[in-house]
């Protein structure tokens, strides 16, 4: 039984163009990123996007277990998609079901090509993405925050990996769409990218598409992904700069200490 | 079966073939395998069909009960598809429940068929909110030799197509069946085209040799106006955004192909 139950939306695109949240048809959901915010993990990364949640860890590359699962010649990525049970309206159960044990594949093949794995033969990376809220599009928002909890590992990667979904609601195409409008929109095509030579990391899609919406849905989500790109990039520099910043004031401090023992 | 791991002659062989514009059997890139479809091989089952595509073979079988709906959809039947990988069917399937890629086989044919609406699960619902038909629609996979995913397609329209159950009568609180059979309302048809990316090359209906040595995999499945109803991507790789969209171009081209071979349905 759900006793928050929404009310079905009779539209989802209104007379002003505007969509159930007030956005436009192009226009993304705000999104928060945070680096490095677990202190056991070797990296993490937290998400928000709409009202998505999503707080990813990294360890490795380490030893794996169990071992027969090592690989001779690259690092065995392991990755684990997991809603809390809460995350969703009616309750879920917290054990897998199949559609995480599907996500938590495609989350992973969707990582693999922008990660060395090569570098480290017979050892793993375990990335565990856990929804505490879902909004509609977790795996994009999951393959956004992860691939930065990557970058926080300090894993060797050919680029950051960046996702976002288009959709069709109300017969128009529209960009990153949130749990209404994929319950009740006619169509889902979650992309993921590695911008930097614009390579197709993921591509999923249900709904009804004609080849020319298909087109234009691979396009917005493709804009999509190159916006979120920059927040990725801000947030792992926004890290660093802190970083920075502890550190110089970590030396000041030395060096002043220094100059007054010698006086 | 993706991460088969494929000696390194093999390998080469394959690339080699493959980089000269040609394929270890022959076939162009665009070349789809010999597709027999025979229908009804399970009396048991309420609709059943074997896909022969190439050496791949898959036997899909349709039973039926009367259940519940689901809370969210009390008007609509349940439609369940589940996919088994037979032990026997490669040297690299283990015994066991299905695995990630026994899924992901199960929930992309499963989005074809429901995103096309290709079965009317509204004229199936019984007593709404109460009782309903419940499908299963159960893919075994027989002898593995590449594309899956087509041919369990396939598979399951076929199977679903030619699935007679036996007439409902509804009689206030209670359902009476006759013995009368009768076919699924359908509405359409869902057909899958996958391909296989090698070096610079995309390449329909992969065998499992390319698919062991495949960067990374796409399924397409058209509804019968031609329109994309679900897209998967696998494997891990990438593919460049031309790429997707040439793969798009060559499914309306080859998925007129495998629906002709679907049987028609009969009363």
């Amino acid at each position: 039984m759900s006793l928050t139950k929404q009310s079905i939306p009779t539209r989802l695109i209104d007379d002003n163009g505007l969509r159930t949240d007030g956005r436009k048809l192009d226009e993304l959901r705000p999104v928060k990123l945070e680096i490095g915010l677990l202190k056991r993990a070797d990296g993490s990364a937290y998400i928000e996007q709409g009202k998505n949640k999503i707080l990813v860890a990294v360890y490795g590359p380490r030893e794996i277990h169990p071992r027969h699962l090592a690989l001779p010649d690259r690092c065995y990525l392991r990755c684990l998609y997991r809603m809390a049970s809460f995350s969703v309206e009616e309750r879920k159960s917290p054990a897998p079901g199949r559609r995480e044990i599907e996500l938590s594949k495609v989350i992973r093949e969707s990582l693999e090509p922008a990660i060395f794995l090569e570098e480290y033969p017979r050892a793993g990376i375990d990335v565990y993405i856990q929804i505490l809220q879902a909004d509609g599009g977790t795996r994009c928002a999951s393959i956004t925050a992860a691939s930065l909890a990557l970058a926080d590992a300090g894993i060797p990667m050919r680029d950051l990996v960046v996702a976002c979904a288009a959709g069709k609601v109300d017969g128009k195409i529209v960009l990153d769409i949130n749990d209404a409008e994929d319950k009740y929109g006619s169509g889902d095509m979650p992309l993921a990218i590695m911008p930097r030579k614009n390579e197709i990391t993921l591509l999923q899609l249900d709904g009804i598409f004609s080849q020319e919406e298909f087109e234009k849905a691979l396009e917005l989500a493709h804009q999509g992904c190159r916006q979120i790109y920059e927040l990725q990039r801000d947030a792992i520099k926004e890290k660093y700069k802190t970083i920075r910043e502890q550190v110089s004031s970590d030396e000041k401090k030395k060096s002043d200490e220094e100059s007054e023992n010698r006086i | 079966m993706e991460q088969r791991v494929i000696s390194e002659i093999e390998r080469n062989y394959v690339l080699s073939i493959v980089s000269k514009g040609k394929r270890v059997d022959n076939r162009s890139f665009e070349d789809i395998r010999d597709v027999k479809i025979e229908t009804d091989v399970i009396k048991k089952a309420e609709g059943s069909a074997l896909v022969t595509m190439g050496d791949t073979k898959v036997l899909v079988g349709v039973k039926v009960d009367i259940g519940a709906p689901f809370p969210d959809t009390p008007d609509k039947a349940v439609l369940t598809i589940n996919a088994e990988f037979t032990a026997g069917a490669s040297p690299l399937f283990e015994p066991g429940p299905p695995d990630e890629e026994a899924i992901e086989l199960a929930r992309v044919v499963d989005r074809g068929i429901r995103e096309s609406e290709s079965v009317d699960l509204k004229k199936l619902c019984l007593i709404p909110g109460k009782k309903v038909w419940v499908i299963f629609v159960d893919v075994y996979v027989l002898d593995h030799s590449g594309n899956l995913f087509d041919a369990s397609e396939l598979g399951a329209m076929a199977s679903l197509l030619t699935t007679k159950i036996p007439k409902a009568v509804v009689e206030g609180e209670e359902v009476k069946l006759e013995n009368e059979k009768e076919p699924l309302p359908m509405k359409d048809t869902s057909v899958s085209v996958t391909f296989a990316k090698i070096g610079n090359h995309i390449l329909v209906d992969p065998t499992v040799e390319e698919e062991s040595v495949m960067e990374c995999r796409l399924t397409l499945a058209t509804n019968q106006d031609g329109h994309i109803v679900a897209v998967q991507k696998g494997g891990v790789g990438t593919f460049t955004p031309q790429e997707i969209l040439k793969a798009v171009e060559i499914t309306g081209r080859k998925a007129p192909r495998y629906r002709d071979l679907l049987p028609k349905q009969s009363d």
